[in-house]
């Protein structure tokens, strides 16, 4: 009881302090100029994260094609196919894959992806493309464990009903099991969202970190996270206030995504 | 119910362990040692970290302690009284001007490219155009036809902050320029990608990446000395008044024969030729 009271007043007060420090600014400059602004030059009075917000989407949603898809396979896989001996093999080592630090995905992002994709489509490497790849896999375990749970709960009776009715194991997967499935693999895909929206250190890593809207997947460029900590350490007054408005529209963005993962996991229990 | 009590007492028998300790080790180490703290600038702290190890080696009464942070985290700490000293990698602010400089040495910038660049000499006036996105191929600096990945520092770098007065001058570094967090990951960049251009103080650059000419003078710190190398910033060390007690010994230091001494070592410029 005291913990879960405790948890409930860190989220207050660093609520409280991020929008205490970051609000000022929006009185100050006018949050339009903020949020619609395309220069980011704070120490000489230009707040605009714009590209930052679309970047930060476009890396989510490219995290999204990458991983997806593969995370959906895989847990399909290991709900529907694999042994039981398969599955105490693959959890565990899935577990393993969400463990490993950020940094480490970002080194691996600069040392093989980056080189990759500058010799072999050309442009600087550091990239939408590079930042998606990376993201991609880091947000495999967060889709696989939860679409895995939600498939695992769709009820065998379903599953014997579609075969007796002469589906094959496949046409069931498809027709039956993952419809079934759906709000909750939905509810993993935001969840998985929500993870690469907040990465930071392995995006710092491989995105290049230019301010302009990305034009092709081979441009450079800068979330919100990465802004934040690429210039805390350097910056002072209304260019630190800046960050932290930066850290107010960031904070938005996450709640909306928990706010319609939760949405879609409880229409699931209603239904 | 055993088993659930036993995880969480562990922990505090651990955590309490790790203040005892702590505590313990801080006691000890007051009645021995005095301890003076410098935080601020990245470009500084390497230089700085040099100095103190040459330092508690001639003096083994004093420990320091050198952290990095930023040049405005580091002015911010000394203005606080955090830390004795604060580093700064560029000049105070008018706001900032309570503070008491100390100027230590000055430091290059040196533009630089990957090893296999053919490219040799670069004008400012073609730097100038690289960073404002006036010039984005190699072509224009006579080499191949390919796009020139330039990397700059983050906003508020102390380098970065040299850099635009020295460089641009009313111009602004192009949106479309990559930015990197510290001079480390900047060289880095360049020297694993062939066509990348990047600047860093000139006391950190190896043979990792390859320095330009700037309208043919050589980067050194001969030409430094002798003015014709005009790309050159402070290093600075800021106290809360005039500097007394432990932490004048070490500026005084800094500040001898052999401190500048090691610092011309490192590459810096020290403050009489």
């Amino acid at each position: 009881m005291v913990s879960a009271f405790s948890s409930l007043l860190f989220l207050f007060i660093i609520f409280a302090f991020i929008l205490g420090e970051g609000l000022p600014l929006f009185y100050k400059v006018g949050a339009g100029k903020i949020i619609f602004g395309f220069t980011w030059a704070p120490t000489k009075g230009f707040f605009g994260i714009f590209p930052m917000i679309i970047s930060s989407y476009m890396v989510t949603l490219g995290a999204l094609i990458f991983g997806a898809p593969l995370a959906l396979g895989c847990a399909t896989y290991l709900s529907e196919y694999a042994s039981r001996k398969m599955k105490m093999f693959l959890k565990p080592a899935l577990e393993l894959l969400a463990g490993i630090p950020s940094v480490v995905y970002g080194f691996l992002g600069v040392v093989y992806v980056v080189p990759l994709i500058r010799e072999y489509l050309g442009g600087p490497g550091f990239s939408i493309l590079a930042t998606s790849v990376v993201l991609g896999i880091m947000i495999l375990p967060t889709i696989i464990s939860i679409s895995f749970d939600s498939l695992m709960s769709v009820p065998q009776t379903y599953r014997e009903a579609s075969v007796a009715m002469g589906a094959t194991k496949w046409q069931t997967i498809y027709k039956v099991v993952l419809p079934a499935a759906q709000s909750g693999i939905l509810a993993s895909f935001i969840l998985g969202m929500g993870r690469a929206v907040g990465e930071t250190m392995a995006v710092i890593m491989v995105a290049g970190n230019a301010l302009r809207i990305p034009m092709s997947l081979l441009d450079p460029l800068r979330t919100l996270t990465s802004n934040i900590a690429l210039e805390l350490a350097y910056a002072a007054g209304d260019h630190r206030s800046a960050l932290f408005s930066t850290g107010v529209v960031l904070l938005i963005i996450i709640m909306l995504l928990n706010f319609i993962a939760n949405f879609w996991v409880k229409r699931k229990v209603a239904g | 119910m055993r088993s659930n009590l036993a995880t969480p007492i562990a922990l505090l028998l651990f955590i309490a362990l790790i203040c005892w300790g702590t505590f313990d080790i801080r006691k000890s180490g007051a009645g021995r040692k005095d301890t003076i703290t410098l935080a601020g600038s990245t470009s500084v702290m390497p230089f700085s970290e040099k100095l103190a190890e040459y330092f508690m080696v001639g003096y083994p009464k004093f420990s320091i302690d050198v952290q990095g942070g930023g040049s405005s985290a580091g002015i911010q700490a000394v203005i606080n009284r955090t830390v004795g000293i604060g580093m700064s990698s560029r000049k105070l602010k008018e706001d900032e001007k309570i503070l008491h400089e100390i100027l230590i040495c000055y430091d290059g910038i040196s533009i630089i490219v990957h090893p296999s660049n053919p490219v040799r000499d670069i004008s400012l006036e073609q730097i100038r155009k690289v960073y404002s996105g006036k010039i984005r191929n190699w072509k224009e600096l006579g080499w191949i036809d390919r796009n020139i990945d330039a990397v700059s520092r983050e906003e508020g770098s102390g380098t970065r902050g040299a850099f635009e007065e020295l460089v641009m001058g009313k111009e602004f570094i192009d949106n479309g320029i990559m930015v990197q967090d510290s001079n480390g990951s900047v060289k880095e960049v360049v020297a694993t990608d062939p066509y990348a251009i990047g600047y860093i103080s000139l006391g950190i650059v190896d043979q990792k990446v390859k320095a330009l000419t700037i309208d043919r003078v050589v980067p050194s710190v001969k030409n430094i000395i002798q003015h014709k190398y005009g790309m050159v910033r402070p290093f600075l060390y800021l106290t809360a008044g005039e500097p007394a007690g432990t932490v004048k010994v070490f500026i005084d230091f800094v500040l001898s024969r052999e401190g500048q001494n090691i610092l011309r070592k490192e590459g810096l410029v020290p403050i009489r030729g």
